[in-house]
C-alpha cells in the first residue's frame, strides 16, 4: 500500500516534471528557430530570375510593407519602382501601348524614371535599385 | 527518504570538491514556522521573477535591434512572425512588473518583521538597491519598443530628473544621450536595460543572497519569546526549498495566465514630431512620486515645489536605506513605538497617491 | 555744363558697377549708353507710380523710350521729348495693347530673349471680352497693364509677379471684386471671395499648391472668357480626365446637353466648387441628385441606391482601417491586412469617379467589388485578433504539467512534513 502511494507520486512528480521540461524547452527551442522573413524590415527581396519575365512586361511585388513595381523595358533592362500611386494611393500599372506607368484612378502617368508627366500626381515615384547577379533579380532601397 | 548526500554523483564530487559546507548550509539552516513564515517566501519569489527576466531577456536579445527605425519593427517582429515570441515578450514585460511588486511587498515584509535589525543591516541597504536598481531595470525597458506611450513617459520621466537641482541638467542629458529624447536615448537605455544593470543587479544580488545564507533567517519577536519546546523549525533544505518551489510554480502559471489572457499591447510607434497624446502615465511604481509632484504648490517657501518634491523624496529614500542605522535619543528607531507607524504611513501613502494617479 | 558732369559721373559710376551687377546696371546703361530719361525722372524724384527698377523691360534694357518714344540718349529734356524723336508721351488706353504688340506680336524680335515665347497675345486679347468692348470704346476694361502692371512686370514665373499663379486672383479682382465696377455690366463681384473657399482657392490660396487652378486655368489668359456649356467639361477635363470621359459616355450627358445643362457645374458649382463629398450623392440633405429628381422617379431611386453603396464602402473601409490599428496596436501582423486594405481604398477612389458614369451596373459592380475586398480584408484582421486572444490551446497543456507538477511537490511536501523542535 505504502509502495503503491510512493510510486503514484513518483509517477506524478514524473509526468508534471517530465512536462514542465517540455513545455519550457518547445517554446524556446521554437522561439530560437529563425522565421521564414529573416530580418523585421526589410532592405531588399528578391524577384526571382530574369527569364520569368517578359520584355515591356512588369509585375507588381511585395517589398515588406510595401507594393513595388517591377518593371522590364524594351530594352531588356529592369527598373522598379514604389507602386504607390503619390496622388492618393491607388497602385499603379505599366500601360504596356504607351510604355509609361498609369495610375488608373486619376488618369495619372508616369515615366520610366517614375517622374510624373500627366496628371494629378504631385511628385515622382520613389525609386528602387535592382541588381542582377546570376540572372537574379534583387529589389533593394536605394540607400542601400 | 532518499537524501541527496547518498547520491553517486554527489560522493563522486564530494571526494574531488569539498562539499562540506554546502551541506551544512544546506542541511543545518533552519526556517522558524510561526504565522509570519510567508512573508520568508517574498523574496524568493522575487528572484524567481528575476531569473525569468535574464532567462526571457536572453531570448529577446536573440531578435531585438536597437535603433529609431529598427526597435519597434523588431518587436513587432517578435510578436508575429517568431514561434511563441508573444509568449516570451509577454511573460518578460509581465515578470517585470511583478518582479517589481514583490521587491516592494518583500521590503515591507522585512520592515514589519524587523528583519533588518542587527545583524541585518546590510541585508537591508543592499536589498533597497536592488529595489532602485529594479525600477531603474522597469523605466529603462519600457522604452526598448519605442512606441508612442513610452517615448512620451520617458520624454517626461527624464525632464523630472532634469528638475533635480545642481546635477539635473546634467543628469538628463545623461541619461537622454542629447538633449531629447531620440534614437540616442533609445541607444542608451538599451545599454543599461542589457548590460549595465543587469551587472550591477547581479552583484548586489550576490551579496544579499550571502548574507541571507550566512546570516539565516531572522526571528520575529513574537517567535523569539516562545518557550524553546514551542518553537518550530522546518529544515531549509528540502523542506523549505520544496515549499519555495511549489510557490514558484504557482507564480509561473499565474504569469503564464496574465500572459494569455491579459496580453501587453505594442502601441503605435513613436514619432517624436507628433504631438503628446493625452493621459501619459508612468509606470505604476513610479505613480506614487508622478502624482506627489502633480499636487505640490508651485512654491513652497522660496523653491520650486517639483524641486522641493524631488528633494523630499531623495531624502526619504536616503533615511529608509540607512532606517537600521537611525538612533534617536540614543535608542534605535526600530525599537521605538514610531517605527510602526512609520511604515503604515509609507504604505498608505504610496497606495493612496497610485490609486489617485490612476483615478484621476 | 551740368549736364556734361552728371554724364560723366554716372558713365564712370555705370561702367564701374557694369562688370559686376550686369542685369540691374544695364538698364541704367541701355546697351551702354546711359538712359537719360530714367537719370533725370529719378533725379526729379519723376518716376511713375508702381515703378519698379526689376521691371523686366527696364533690366533687359528695354528703358522708357521702348514704350513712350523719344530719346535716352538726348540730354535735353525738350528735344529728348520731342515728336522728332516719336514721343508719345502716356499712350491711349486703347492703344496699349498695340503699344505692346510693337514688340511682343513680332516673333523675330521676342526669340532674342525667349526663343519659344508665344506672340499671339494680342490678337487673343481682342478675341476676349476684354478685348472686345476695348475696341467698342469701353475705357474700363482690363488692358495689359491692368493685370501686368505697367513698370513693374515681371515674368509669370516670378512669385513677385502679379500674374504668378499665387497672386493671380488678387490681381483679377482688383476689378472684378469692385461691385459697382461690375454692376455696369451687370455681373457678380463676389468671385474671388467664393473661389477663395472653393477646393482650388483652399489648395492654391491657403495650402499654396500651384498646380491648382487659378482664374486663368478654366478662363484662359488673354482669350478670357467665360468657358460656354459645350467647353465646360472640356475646361474641367483638362485636369479631371476621368470623370469627363466617363461623364461624356454617360446618358446623362446627353440628357445634361439637351437641357442646356452646364455638365460639370450642374453638381459641383463652379467658383466656390467645394471639396467634393461622398453626401452630394444619394437622397440626403447634401445631396445634388435630389435638385431635379423627386422621390419616385427612375433617378430618385437610382441616387438612393448609388449613395447607399458608395456609403456602404466607405463605411466599411473606415472600419476596417478602424479594425488594422487595432491589430497594430496589439503587435499582431498588419503586413497582409495592410495591402488588403490598400485594395479597398483604390476601389473607394475609383467608385468615387465611376459615379460619373451614371451607369448602374457599373457603379454597384465597382462597389461591390471593394465590398468584398474590404470583408476579406476584415476576415484577415479577425483572424489576427482572434488569434491574438486564442493562444489559450498551449497553455491549457502547459498549465495542465506545471499543475500535476505543483500538486506532487505538494503531495511531497505533506509526506514529508518532518517540522522540528528545537533539539
Ligand atoms: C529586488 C530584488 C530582491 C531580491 C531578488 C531579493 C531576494 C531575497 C531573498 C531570496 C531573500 C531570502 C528569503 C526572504 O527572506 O524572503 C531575501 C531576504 C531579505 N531581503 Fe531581499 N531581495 C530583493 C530586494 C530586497 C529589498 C528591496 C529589501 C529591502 C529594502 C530587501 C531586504 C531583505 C532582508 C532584510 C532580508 C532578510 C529577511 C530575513 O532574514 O527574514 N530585499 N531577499
Ligand atoms: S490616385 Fe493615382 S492619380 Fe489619383
Amino acid at each position: 500500500m505504502k509502495q503503491d502511494r510512493r510510486g503514484f507520486l513518483n509517477t506524478l512528480l514524473g509526468i508534471g516534471g517530465i512536462g514542465a521540461i517540455a513545455s519550457i524547452i518547445y517554446p524556446v527551442f521554437e522561439f530560437l528557430l529563425p522565421p521564414e522573413s529573416r530580418e523585421p524590415t526589410v532592405s531588399s527581396i528578391k524577384a526571382g530570375a530574369i527569364d520569368q519575365y517578359e520584355v515591356n512586361s512588369a509585375k507588381i511585388l511585395k517589398f515588406g510593407r510595401e507594393p513595388v513595381i517591377l518593371i522590364r523595358k524594351d530594352s531588356g533592362e529592369f527598373s522598379a519602382f514604389s507602386a504607390t500611386c503619390t496622388h492618393l494611393d491607388c497602385i499603379v500599372q505599366y500601360r504596356q501601348d504607351t510604355k509609361q506607368i498609369l495610375c488608373a484612378c486619376h488618369n495619372g502617368h508616369y515615366d520610366l524614371k517614375g517622374r510624373n508627366v500627366s496628371g494629378p500626381p504631385p511628385k515622382p515615384l520613389t525609386e528602387f535599385k535592382v541588381s542582377v547577379i546570376n540572372n537574379e533579380i534583387t529589389i533593394s532601397t536605394m540607400e542601400g | 527518504m532518499a537524501k541527496l548526500t547518498d547520491s553517486n554523483v554527489f560522493k563522486w564530487l564530494d571526494e574531488r570538491v569539498d562539499l562540506s559546507p554546502l551541506t551544512k548550509l544546506l542541511y543545518h539552516k533552519k526556517v522558524p514556522v510561526h504565522s509570519h513564515t510567508i512573508w520568508y517566501y517574498m523574496g524568493g519569489v522575487t528572484l524567481f521573477l528575476f531569473i525569468v527576466q535574464v532567462f526571457t531577456g536572453i531570448l529577446l536579445l536573440m531578435y531585438y535591434v536597437p535603433g529609431e527605425n529598427s526597435a519597434y519593427e523588431s518587436v513587432q517582429f517578435i510578436l508575429n512572425k517568431v514561434s511563441f515570441g508573444w509568449l516570451i515578450r509577454n511573460i518578460h514585460s509581465w515578470s517585470a512588473n511583478l518582479m517589481i511588486l514583490f521587491a516592494f511587498i518583500h521590503m515591507f515584509s522585512a520592515f514589519f518583521t524587523k528583519a533588518l535589525r542587527k545583524p541585518r543591516e546590510l541585508t537591508w541597504v543592499s536589498g533597497f538597491i536592488l529595489l532602485l536598481l529594479g525600477m531603474f531595470f522597469g523605466f529603462s525597458g519600457y522604452l526598448l519598443p519605442w512606441n508612442e506611450l513610452a517615448f512620451f513617459a520617458t520624454k517626461v520621466g527624464t525632464d523630472i530628473a532634469g528638475a533635480v537641482p545642481f546635477i539635473g541638467d546634467w543628469l538628463k542629458i545623461l541619461l537622454r544621450g542629447g538633449d531629447d529624447v531620440t534614437g540616442a536615448t533609445l541607444s542608451r537605455f538599451f545599454g543599461f536595460h542589457v548590460a549595465i544593470l543587469p551587472a550591477a543587479f547581479t552583484i548586489f544580488l550576490t551579496l544579499h543572497l550571502l548574507l541571507v545564507q550566512r546570516q539565516g533567517m531572522s526571528e520575529p519577536d513574537s517567535f523569539t519569546k516562545l518557550p524553546d519546546e514551542k518553537k518550530k523549525y522546518i529544515s531549509f533544505f528540502p523542506d523549505f526549498a520544496l515549499r519555495d518551489f511549489l510557490l514558484w510554480l504557482i507564480v509561473l502559471i499565474a504569469l503564464l495566465a496574465l500572459t494569455v489572457f491579459s496580453p501587453w499591447d505594442l502601441g503605435i510607434k513613436a514619432d517624436s514630431l507628433a504631438s503628446a497624446p493625452e493621459g501619459i502615465k508612468p509606470e505604476w511604481y513610479f505613480m506614487f512620486m508622478f502624482q506627489t509632484l502633480k499636487y505640490l504648490p508651485p512654491h513652497i517657501w522660496f523653491i520650486e515645489g517639483e524641486v522641493f518634491g524631488l528633494l523630499a523624496f531623495g531624502a526619504a529614500g536616503v533615511i529608509w536605506m540607512v532606517l537600521p542605522f537611525i538612533k534617536i535619543k540614543k535608542k534605535l528607531l526600530i525599537e521605538s513605538k514610531y517605527y510602526f507607524y512609520i511604515g503604515v504611513f509609507a504604505i498608505a501613502f504610496i497606495i493612496i497617491m497610485t490609486l489617485i494617479g490612476y483615478l484621476s | 555744363m551740368k549736364n556734361i558732369i552728371r554724364r560723366a559721373y554716372v558713365l564712370f559710376v555705370g561702367t564701374v558697377i557694369f562688370i559686376n551687377l550686369p542685369s540691374t546696371v544695364r538698364a541704367y546703361t541701355l546697351q551702354d549708353k546711359v538712359d537719360n530719361c530714367f537719370v533725370c525722372h529719378q533725379e526729379n524724384e519723376m518716376l511713375p507710380e508702381g515703378f519698379s527698377e526689376n521691371d523686366i523691360h527696364f533690366t533687359s534694357g528695354i528703358g522708357c523710350v521702348g514704350c513712350h518714344g523719344g530719346s535716352a540718349i538726348e540730354e535735353d529734356e525738350e528735344i529728348a521729348m520731342s515728336s522728332k524723336f516719336g514721343f508719345i508721351g502716356v499712350p491711349d488706353k486703347k492703344d496699349i495693347p498695340a503699344t505692346c504688340g510693337k514688340c511682343h506680336s513680332d516673333i523675330e524680335f521676342m526669340r532674342q530673349y525667349r526663343p519659344r515665347i508665344a506672340t499671339d497675345q494680342v490678337s487673343q486679347y481682342f478675341e476676349s471680352v476684354h478685348g472686345k468692348k476695348l475696341k467698342q470704346g469701353d475705357n474700363k476694361v482690363a488692358d495689359c497693364t491692368s493685370c501686368h502692371s505697367a513698370h513693374s512686370i515681371l515674368p509669370v514665373d516670378d512669385p513677385r509677379s502679379s500674374v504668378y499663379p499665387l497672386n493671380l486672383p488678387e490681381t483679377c479682382n482688383h476689378c472684378h471684386g469692385n461691385s459697382d465696377l461690375m454692376y455696369t455690366y451687370k455681373l457678380k463681384s463676389n468671385q474671388y471671395e467664393e473661389y477663395s473657399k472653393s477646393v482650388h482657392g483652399v489648395a492654391l490660396l491657403e495650402h499654396r499648391d500651384i498646380s491648382a487652378p487659378a482664374c486663368n486655368d478654366c478662363h484662359g489668359n488673354h482669350g478670357a472668357t467665360p468657358p460656354g456649356i459645350q467647353s465646360i467639361s472640356h475646361v474641367c477635363g483638362t485636369c479631371h480626365v476621368n470623370n469627363q470621359q466617363y461623364f461624356e459616355k454617360s446618358n446623362l450627358s446627353t440628357i445634361f446637353s439637351e437641357a442646356g445643362f452646364h455638365g460639370c457645374e450642374e453638381c459641383h458649382g463652379y467658383h466656390s466648387i467645394p471639396k467634393p463629398s461622398d453626401d452630394m450623392l444619394g437622397v440626403g440633405e447634401k445631396s445634388v441628385c435630389i435638385k431635379c429628381h423627386d422621390s419616385g422617379d427612375v433617378g430618385y431611386d437610382a441616387a438612393l441606391s448609388w449613395g447607399g453603396k458608395l456609403n456602404e464602402l466607405r463605411t466599411i473601409h473606415e472600419h476596417a482601417a478602424e479594425v488594422l490599428a487595432e491589430v497594430v496596436k496589439k503587435g499582431m501582423n498588419d503586413v497582409d491586412i495592410d495591402f488588403a486594405l490598400k485594395d479597398v481604398n483604390q476601389s473607394l477612389i475609383q467608385l468615387r469617379t465611376f459615379v460619373h458614369t451614371f451607369d448602374s451596373k457599373l457603379i454597384v459592380e465597382k462597389a461591390d467589388e471593394g465590398i468584398v475586398l474590404a470583408n476579406n480584408a476584415l476576415e484577415l484582421a479577425d483572424k489576427e485578433i482572434e488569434e491574438y486572444y486564442n493562444r489559450r490551446i498551449g497553455f491549457g497543456f502547459a498549465t495542465l504539467a506545471f499543475v500535476i507538477l505543483a500538486f506532487g511537490v505538494y503531495l511531497k511536501i505533506r509526506k514529508s512534513s518532518n517540522v522540528k523542535h528545537e533539539s
